[in-house]
Formats: structure tokens, sequence, C-alpha cells
């Protein structure tokens, strides 16, 4: 039941998800909410600081403790992805894969080219144990903490297919 | 240091949920046979276990740092108490850590440390006695946004005040987080009804309000809510409020004002009390 993936995804690994089923994330994602979604496609792709092709956007703004060695995720939940629903077509356009968030989100963009993938809202505390190194981040004066674009290394994250590609969705 | 011990306050709110709380939450999850509502809350048990050693914030959305001050007018810290609480706040985001979460309304900028025109909230009341008992309700932004307030007629009276709020939990869904706690403020005023519904709560998972007829009203909603099966997290499942809270005042005779206040299953709070020899008392 359970499926192992790695990003950045390709078509047929989001073809091959069904709703309700288990995953564990490996590999890099972006934390994006609101003001980084605007600020993503209002730029030229070949002025992104990260490649979209196969990506996972994690909405999410983390609580970061700043170390010696750059930062490091403290608690690290999603936030309410209907707020990004009405971003959803463009960044899908660019060949954003996968999203990872909470509540759900409109099903008819996911479908043939991406999934949406539920994390439980509020647990930050155990999603920041998947998350094992901050690579990098952009736009963190400009946006703050919360809105800035977070590049993050993830084990094993555990998430649910919660909307699927073929225009299946767990939420009622 | 006063403020310590207010610096402590939010540091236990932020990072161990009440035990009222986990209880039922743990009890939802023994209840759940749905196998994502599962999922969900043994995150959410797991999530809380994490927190309990005091060292990580449950919720990465710390929220906005409300406070509720009653300030017993012999106190000889009255004069202080505002100053220590905006201390106490910006000390918490640097030390706990918190999200930095005051945003600029005009230029959108963030303060980055959790104060600013207006934050952190405090809402003030005067009582008898000499000691101050600070509330603190760190108020998360996901379940804010499913706040809702309704200028009911009279004639709808409280099976209006039912239908408002099953309706709004329906269109709300996933959203703010269920389980969720509901806070409902009825009558006072637009204003005061959603002081009343956002104080409601603090009130502990379980405490009925003394009032009978009021009691008898929660339990109905509640019941109402859990029917509607939209579950944890909008998923699906038994579980979609953990409580339900009202609290009234008397409403002008053209008005029925209903607030209704969501605050997700992270239904954080803690509190302290100043007493007038500098002795302070924290607790959940």
């Amino acid at each position: 039941m359970a499926v192992k993936l790695r990003t950045p995804l390709s078509e047929a690994d989001v073809l091959g998800l069904k709703a309700g089923e288990v995953v564990y994330l490996s590999g890099r994602i972006y934390t994006a909410r609101d003001s980084a979604h605007r600020k993503i496609l209002s730029l030229p792709s070949e002025e992104l600081p990260f490649d979209p092709e196969g990506a996972v956007i994690y909405h999410c703004g983390p609580v970061v403790r700043k170390t010696e060695m750059g930062y490091e995720i403290v608690s690290a939940g999603p936030t309410t992805s209907a707020r990004m629903n009405r971003y959803l077509d463009g960044i899908l356009r660019l060949g954003v894969r996968g999203i990872i968030g909470k509540g759900g989100m409109d099903v008819e963009p996911f479908k043939r080219r991406a999934v949406y993938f539920a994390f439980t809202g509020g647990a930050g505390s155990l999603a920041a144990k998947s998350i094992k190194r901050v690579e990098a981040v952009h736009w963190l004066e400009e946006l703050g903490v919360p809105e800035a674009v977070w590049v993050l290394e993830v084990r094993d994250f555990p998430l649910i297919v919660a909307i699927d590609a073929y225009g299946n969705s767990l939420y009622r | 240091m006063l403020v310590d011990a207010i610096v402590e306050a939010i540091r236990l709110a932020v990072t161990r949920i009440p035990d009222d709380v986990v209880s039922a939450l743990s009890e939802a999850h023994a209840r759940e046979d749905n196998e994502v509502a599962r999922f969900n809350l043994e995150n959410i048990l797991r999530a809380m276990e994490i927190g309990k050693d005091g060292l990580v914030p449950v919720c990465q959305d710390t929220g906005t740092v409300t406070f509720f001050v009653e300030a017993g007018v012999g106190s000889p810290f009255l004069g202080e108490v505002k100053g220590w609480l905006v201390e106490a706040t910006k000390r918490a985001t640097e030390e706990i850590p918190l999200r930095p979460n005051a945003v600029d309304v005009l230029i959108g900028r963030n303060s980055g440390n959790n104060t600013g025109k207006g934050v952190p909230v405090i809402h003030w009341e005067l009582v008898q006695g000499d000691a101050i008992r600070i509330a603190v309700l760190p108020k998360g932004g996901g379940s804010e946004n499913c706040s809702a307030l309704a200028m009911l007629t009279p004639s709808e009276g409280w099976d209006g005040v039912k239908r408002f709020v099953v309706e709004r939990v329906k269109e709300c869904g996933g959203k703010p987080c269920p389980p969720v706690i509901l806070g409902i403020g009825v009558g006072g005023g637009a204003d005061y009804s959603l002081l009343l519904a956002k104080k409601a709560l603090l009130r502990r998972v379980g405490e009925r309000n003394p009032e009978r007829r009021i009691a008898k009203i929660e339990e109905e909603v509640l019941e109402e809510i859990n029917a509607l099966g939209i579950g944890p997290m909008g998923m699906g499942g038994k579980t979609t409020a953990l409580d339900v809270k009202i609290e009234v005042a008397h409403r002008h005779p053209a008005s029925f004002p209903v607030a209704l206040v969501f605050q997700c299953w992270a239904n954080r709070r803690a509190f302290v009390e100043i007493k007038p020899d500098g002795g302070v008392e924290v607790w959940q």
C-alpha cells in the first residue's frame, strides 16, 4: 500500500498514484505560500531560483532557528492550501508535479499532470522529523520567514495522496 | 523577572497541548475506524508527544500572540504589565522560537518579532483584587480565517444560531484543521459577541457552560457537527469537533448577534498569575 518516491517526480510517478495511498517522499522540496506564489508567477521561468520541472511545492511557513551553519527547521507543518487555488494552474504549468498541503484544493487543475499530497495540519513538530536539512532559502529578506522559499531535503516524509491525477479527492 | 514567567507561559502554550485536549484526541483516535482519519489522528498524537518536552512548537503556526488580562485594581504592577507582555512576546519569538507572524498591512513587511501595531493583541478587564491573571492564547491563522459573524433577526433565534454554525463548519471543511474547538458568542453586539467567542476557547474541553440550557445547546451543536462526517483534516471521519463552547451576553431587542471563532485541534493555552508580592504561578 505504501509507496516510496524521490523528487523530482516523473510523469509516470504521478500517474501511478491513487487517492488514499500513503507515500514516503524523499529528496528536495520547496516551501511556498501566498507571496512566494505571486513572486514565482511574476518572474520569467528562466529567472526562477529553482527548476520547477517535476518539483514538489510544500505549502508551509516553518518555524526556523538560525544556527552557526545556517538554518534549522524547528516545526514545519502544512498551511491551508485553498488560499493558493488561484495560483495552482500557473504553478502546474511550470512543470511542478506535486503539491503538499492541508485542507485540499481545486481538483480539476491536477488532472493528468500532478497530485496533491496531504500532511496533517498542526503536526509541525512531527513533520520537522522528516526534514533533514535546509539546503537554501530564497527571498528571505523580502518576504520574511513564513513566506520565503525554503529549500528542504526530506527523508521518508509520510504523506497521503489526497487528490490524484484522475479527478479523485478524499475531501468531503 | 516577571517577564520570564510570561515567556514560560508562551512556551508552555505553544509546545504542550493541554491534557484535556490530549485526552479528547486520544478518545477520537480510539473510536475511529476510517484509515485516513487514523493516519491523521496518529500524526496528531505523535506531534503532541514531541511537544511535551517543551522544546518544539507543536504547530509551526505559533499564531498571533493574544493575551486576555484580568487586572486586579489593587495590583502594584498595573502600569508595567503591558510593557512586560510586549517584551515577553519579543523574547519568546527569539528564544523558543516562535514564527514571526506580524505583518504590516500596507507594505507587507514582517516585523520579525511578533510585535507591531496592535500586536500582541491584549484584551483588558479590570477586576476586584490585587492579582493580575493573564491568559495566553496563540491563535493560528488557518482556523482564524474561518471565523464568522451573523447578525440574525430575533425571530431566527437559537435555531438560527445552530443553522449558521453548522453551515459555516460545512463550508470550511478541512481548512481550520479539524477536529476543531468552536467558540460561539451570542448577544452583546457585533464586537462583543466576537470577543466572547474567542475567550470561550480558553475553557477546558468537556467543560459545559454552567447555565443548563446553554450547556444543552452546546451538546446539540457538537452532536450535529460530528454527524457531518467532515472528519480530521476534512478527509472524512467521526470527529469533526472536540467541543463547542457558548458564551452569552444580553442582546439589543432588534438584534441576535452570533459570532463563531474556530480553534484548530492544537488548542493552545496557558495562564500566568502575578501576585502583589511579585510571586508568579504558571499553569495550563
